[in-house]
C-alpha cells in the first residue's frame, strides 16, 4: 500500500514539476496546488498506513492510525490554501497590469532595476 | 602599554589631529607640525642603539586578543631598529621636503599628511611587531596607505591606474603571506616570530615547510617588487615624488626585504629558500637594470633601478643562507653584510636621487629626458647631489654605493666557490649574472646623469625657465647626499652601530653563547677581483653608453605582446569580461531556468545523496495491504493529474485539479482522517472558485487555447523529481527505526488534553502553536489580497 502511494505521491510531484515549468503564470499556480497535493499524500504515506480506528477515542477500539501527522497535514493544508490564493490573486492583478500571463515576457531585467 | 607601543601608534594618532591642524591654522604649512613626529621618533629610536649594540633585546606584550594568541608584541632586535631608524629618518627629511614641495594653496594637504602619517605608523609596526598577525595586519596598512598615496591625484587618469595595480597586486602577496603565517601557527601552534624561531627544528620536518615558504616568499616578493610582480612600481611613480621617495625607493619596497631576512633563520636551511630567494633576486636585477636603460622618464628609470637593487639586495640574503651550512661561516655571511649595508646605502642614495628628480621636475616642469639637458650650470646644487647619488648608484667610488658593490661581488665570487646545493654546476653563473646587471646600472646611472645635466639646454621648450630650488627643498637631498659621501669614508660606524646588531637577529643560529658577529669595512682590499670586476664594468658601461644610441633599438626587437603589463591588462581586463559572460549566460531572468537548476540539483544531490548511502532499502513488510477502493481511486487520481498535465484548454485543467483534490479527500476517508477529508473537501471548493474567478478575468487574447510547447527536457526533469520523490517515500516507510509518539496522544489526550478528537487535540491543545501561527498566515494572506486589490499600481510616464 506504502509503495503504491508512494508512487502516486512521485506522479504528482512529476506532473506538478512539468506544469512548474511552463511558460503560463495559470499553469505554474495549478503546478503548485498539485505539488501540494503531492506533499500531503506523502506525508500522510510516510505516517505508515496501517489498519486501524481513526484517531477519535470513545469506541471501542483500541488502536488507531497515527494522529500527528494528520494534524501536521492540516495546517500544511490550511497554510498552502492561503499562499494559493494568495498567489492567485497576484497572477489576476498581473493580468491586469502586465496583459500579459505569459512568463517569458514577465522576465526581469538590468534595465528595469 | 608602554612607551614603545606607543611609539608605533603615535603616528596613527596624530594623523587624527592633522584634519584639524590643516582646516584650523591656515597661514602655516601642515607639514611643519607633521615634521615634529618622525624627528621625535628617530632621537628615541636612536637612544635605543647603545641596547641592541650589547646585544639586548625587548619585548614587551601589549594584550589585544589573547584568547586567540593575537598580542600587539613589540620587539625589538638589530634588525627591527635599523628598519624603524630608515623608517623616521628618512622620515623626517620627506616630511621636510614634502613642504616645499607641496605648495599650501593649491594642494590637499590634510589627506596627504594623513596618509603619509598612516603609512609611518604602519611600517614601524611591520618591522617592529612580533605577532605575524598584527604583521599582517600593519602589512595590509602599508599597502593601503601606499594605494590612496598612489592615488593622491586622483582626478588623473594614470594615478587611479597605478594605484589599483599596485593595491592588486601587494594585496594579492599580501593574502599569500597571510596564508603562510597560517601554516606557520598549524606547525608550531604560535603566532610569535620569536616562539616560531625556536622550533625551527619542527618546521624544517613538517610537510608543510615548503607551502608556508613560497607563500611567504610570494608576500615580501610582490611588496619589494621582484620578479615578475616588479610591474606596479613604475605604475607607482604617479604619486607625488616625495611619495615615490619615501615609500616606493627608502620604506615600503624594503617591507618584503625585512621579512625574507626576518624569517631566514627559519627557512635558510633549505635549498629551496637559497635557490629561489638567489636567483629571483639575481634574474630581477638583471632584467631590471636593463628595462632601465630604455626609459625616457626620470621617474620610470629611478623606479626600474630601484627594482633592480632591490633584487640586488634580495640575491644577497639568499646567498646569505649558504652560511648555515659551513663550519667558516664568516666566509658567507659577508653576503648577508653586503645585504644589509647596501639596504642602508641605497636608502640613502636612492632617497636623495628622487628628491633631485622631483626638484628638476618642479623647477622645469618636466621629467623627460629628451627634453631636458645642461642644467648643470643653472642647478649647481641639484647637480651635486644627483652624481652623488647617480656615480653610488653606479658603485664608483668614492660614494658608498662602490663599497657595497665591491661586497656584493666578494658575496657572487664566494658563492660560485660553494658545493652545495648544486652549486658546483651553476655557481659560476652567479657573478657572470651580477656582473651584466651592474653594467646595464652603470649604463642608466650615466643616462640618467649626463642627459639631464649635460648636453646641449634646452630651456627655450621648457614650461619654466629653470632656476635653482629654494633653500629649503634642498636641505634633505643635501643630508641624504652627505650620508652617501661620508660612509664611503667611515662605513664601520655603521658596521657596529646597526650591521653587527642586525645580522646577529638574521642568524641566531651561528652564534654560539654570547658571540657576535664582527663586520668591518674597509676601502680598498689591493688588487682583487671584485676590483677588476668593477673595472670592466666602467669600461665596458662607458662603451656602452656612448653607443647608447647604436644599440638602443635592440629594444624595439621585444614582441610587445609578451611583456609583463600587458598580461596583467589582459588578465585584469578578461576576467571581468569573462566574469560579466559567465553571469549573463546563467542568470537569463527567465524563471523556467532558475526552476530548471534548482531541480536539476534536487535530483542529482538527493539521487546521488540516496545511492551512495543505501538509501534505496525496498521491503514490503509492515506495510498495509491494498484494497479494491484504493486502486479505483488511485486510477482516478492518475487519469485525473494526467488530464491535468494534458489538458489543452485551461478550463479542463483547473477541473482536473478539482477532481485530483476531491480524490485526496476520498483517501483521506479511507485513510481514517475524518478531519483532512472534511477540510480538503472545503478548500479544495474554494480554490477551485477561485481559480475560476481569475479564467474568468483572463484578457481576451490570451484566451485562445494552445498547447504547451512540448520541451524534453522539462519531462525528463519531471521524471527524475517524481521518480527521486517515490524512492524516497518507498525509503522512509520501508525502514522505520523508531516507533511513533503516537501513543502517547492516544493515552493521554483524554486524560490531560480532555477530548476524545485526538486530532484536533494535537491542533488545539499539544501543538497549539503551530496552529496559532497557521491563524496567522491565513491572516496575513487575507489582508495581503485585500491590499492588493486596492492599491492601484501607477506607472510613470506613457500608458502601456
Amino acid at each position: 500500500m506504502e509503495i503504491l502511494m508512494s508512487v502516486i505521491a512521485g506522479i504528482l510531484f512529476m506532473a506538478a514539476t512539468y506544469l512548474l515549468l511552463s511558460k503560463s503564470l495559470l499553469r505554474v499556480i495549478i503546478g503548485t496546488a498539485l505539488l501540494s497535493h503531492g506533499v500531503h499524500l506523502l506525508l500522510l504515506t510516510m505516517g505508515g498506513l496501517k489498519k486501524g480506528a481513526p484517531p477519535i477515542l470513545g469506541g471501542k477500539s483500541t488502536s488507531f492510525v497515527d494522529p500527528l501527522p494528520q494534524a501536521l497535514i492540516l495546517t500544511a493544508i490550511v497554510i498552502s490554501f492561503g499562499v494559493t490564493s494568495f498567489l492567485l490573486v497576484m497572477a489576476f492583478r498581473a493580468y491586469q497590469e502586465l496583459k500579459s500571463d505569459d512568463m517569458d515576457q514577465m522576465r526581469g531585467n538590468d534595465q528595469h532595476e | 602599554m608602554q612607551l614603545l607601543h606607543l611609539a608605533i601608534l603615535a603616528p596613527f594618532l596624530f594623523a587624527c589631529i592633522v584634519p584639524f591642524l590643516w582646516k584650523w591654522v591656515k597661514n602655516v604649512h601642515t607639514g611643519w607640525f607633521v615634521l615634529v613626529l618622525p624627528v621625535l621618533l628617530f632621537i628615541y629610536f636612536i637612544s635605543m642603539l647603545r641596547m641592541t649594540m650589547a646585544g639586548e633585546t625587548i619585548r614587551s606584550v601589549a594584550e589585544w586578543i589573547p584568547s586567540l594568541g593575537i598580542n600587539f608584541t613589540v620587539y625589538i632586535d638589530g634588525l627591527g631598529l635599523l628598519f624603524a631608524l630608515l623608517i623616521t629618518g628618512i622620515g623626517s627629511l620627506v616630511t621636510l621636503y614634502s613642504i616645499y614641495y607641496l605648495s599650501k594653496d593649491k594642494e590637499k594637504l590634510g589627506p596627504f599628511y594623513v596618509y603619509l602619517l598612516m603609512f609611518m605608523g604602519a611600517m614601524l609596526g611591520v618591522v617592529l611587531v612580533d605577532n605575524v598577525i598584527v604583521l599582517y595586519m600593519f602589512w595590509e596598512l602599508t599597502s593601503l596607505s601606499s594605494f590612496l598615496l598612489i592615488g593622491y591625484w586622483y582626478k588623473r587618469e594614470k594615478s587611479r591606474y597605478g594605484a589599483v595595480k599596485s593595491l592588486l597586486i601587494t594585496v594579492g602577496g599580501g593574502l599569500c603571506m597571510l596564508g603562510g603565517f597560517i601554516l606557520l601557527y598549524l606547525i608550531t601552534d604560535s603566532f610569535s616570530i620569536r616562539e616560531m624561531v625556536n622550533q625551527v627544528h619542527l618546521i624544517t620536518g613538517h610537510p608543510f615547510f615548503i607551502p608556508a615558504m613560497i607563500l611567504l616568499l610570494l608576500g615580501a616578493f610582490t611588496k619589494s617588487a621582484q620578479f615578475p610582480f616588479y610591474i606596479w612600481l613604475p605604475d607607482a611613480m604617479e604619486a607625488p615624488t616625495p611619495v615615490s621617495a619615501y615609500l616606493h625607493s627608502a620604506t615600503m619596497v624594503k617591507a618584503g626585504i625585512y621579512l625574507i631576512a626576518r624569517f631566514s633563520p627559519i627557512f635558510a636551511f633549505s635549498p629551496v629558500w637559497f635557490w629561489t630567494v638567489a636567483s629571483v633576486g639575481l634574474i630581477t636585477m638583471v632584467w631590471a637594470s636593463f628595462q632601465a636603460v630604455r626609459q625616457t622618464d626620470l621617474k620610470s628609470i629611478l623606479a626600474f633601478s630601484t627594482v633592480s637593487q632591490l633584487g640586488m639586495i634580495v640575491s644577497m640574503l639568499g646567498v646569505g643562507a649558504a652560511a648555515l651550512h659551513y663550519q667558516h661561516s664568516e666566509y658567507f655571511t659577508a653576503a648577508v653584510m653586503a645585504a644589509v649595508f647596501h639596504l642602508i646605502n641605497h636608502a640613502t642614495f636612492k632617497g636623495s636621487l628622487f628628491m633631485a628628480v622631483g626638484i628638476i621636475d618642479h623647477e622645469t616642469g618636466t621629467r623627460d629626458i629628451r627634453r631636458l639637458g645642461g642644467l648643470m650650470a643653472v642647478m649647481p646644487i641639484t647637480f651635486t647631489v644627483s652624481l652623488i647619488g647617480t656615480f653610488s648608484m653606479a658603485g664608483l667610488p668614492p660614494f658608498n654605493g662602490f663599497l657595497s658593490k665591491e661586497m656584493f661581488f666578494t658575496s657572487m665570487l664566494r658563492i660560485s666557490h660553494a658545493d652545495i646545493f648544486h652549486l658546483d654546476t651553476w655557481g659560476v653563473l652567479f657573478p657572470v649574472l651580477a656582473w651584466v646587471g651592474s653594467v646595464f646600472t652603470f649604463i642608466y646611472s650615466m643616462k640618467l646623469f649626463f642627459r639631464t645635466f649635460r648636453g646641449t639646454a634646452k630651456f627655450d621648450q621648457l614650461e619654466k625657465a629653470p632656476h635653482e630650488a629654494p633653500l629649503g627643498m634642498l636641505i634633505s637631498p643635501v643630508i641624504l647626499a652627505a650620508c652617501a659621501v661620508s660612509l664611503f669614508f667611515v662605513p664601520n660606524i655603521l658596521s657596529y652601530s646597526l650591521i653587527e646588531p642586525a645580522m646577529n637577529s638574521i642568524y641566531p643560529a651561528l652564534l654560539t653563547g654570547g658571540d657576535t658577529f664582527h663586520v668591518h669595512i674597509s676601502q680598498w682590499h689591493g688588487v682583487t677581483a671584485e676590483v677588476l670586476m668593477t673595472l670592466g664594468i666602467i669600461i665596458v658601461g662607458t662603451i656602452g653608453y656612448v653607443t647608447l644610441s647604436k644599440w638602443e633599438r635592440l629594444y624595439e626587437l621585444f614582441p610587445k605582446k609578451l611583456t609583463l603589463n600587458r598580461l596583467y591588462d589582459s588578465i585584469t581586463g578578461s576576467m571581468e569580461k569573462r566574469s560579466y559572460q559567465l553571469t549573463s549566460s546563467y542568470m537569463t531572468g527567465f524563471l523556467r531556468d532558475y526552476l530548471l537548476y534548482i531541480f536539476a540539483a534536487f535530483i542529482i544531490l538527493i539521487g546521488s545523496a540516496l545511492a551512495l548511502k543505501g538509501g534505496f532499502s525496498f521491503t514490503t513488510k509492515e506495510m498495509a495491504e491494498i484494497g479494491p477502493y484504493e486502486i479505483v481511486l488511485s486510477l482516478v487520481m492518475v487519469s485525473a493529474t494526467a488530464a491535468t498535465v494534458f489538458a489543452k484548454s485551461r478550463l479542463t485543467a483547473i477541473i482536473s485539479l478539482g477532481v485530483v483534490g476531491y480524490t485526496l479527500a476520498l483517501f483521506f476517508v479511507i485513510f481514517r482522517a475524518p478531519d483532512l477529508a472534511l477540510t480538503q473537501l472545503v478548500i479544495e471548493t474554494i480554490s477551485v472558485a477561485l481559480f475560476l474567478l481569475c479564467f474568468y478575468h483572463l484578457p481576451k487574447m490570451q484566451r485562445k487555447k494552445k498547447t504547451r510547447t512540448f520541451r524534453m527536457t522539462n519531462v525528463v526533469i519531471s521524471l527524475g523529481v517524481g521518480l527521486i520523490v517515490t524512492l524516497l517515500g518507498i525509503a522512509s516507510s520501508s525502514e522505520k527505526t523508531k516507533d511513533s509518539i503516537a501513543s502517547f496522544f492516544t493515552a493521554y489526550s483524554h486524560k490531560l488534553g480532555g477530548g476524545n478528537n485526538i486530532v484536533n487535540v494535537i491542533l488545539v491543545d499539544f501543538r497549539g502553536f503551530d496552529t496559532m501561527f497557521e491563524i496567522t498566515v491565513l491572516t496575513i494572506a487575507a489582508l495581503g489580497i485585500y491590499s492588493m486589490i486596492r492599491t492601484k499600481v501607477k506607472e510613470e510616464g506613457e500608458e502601456r
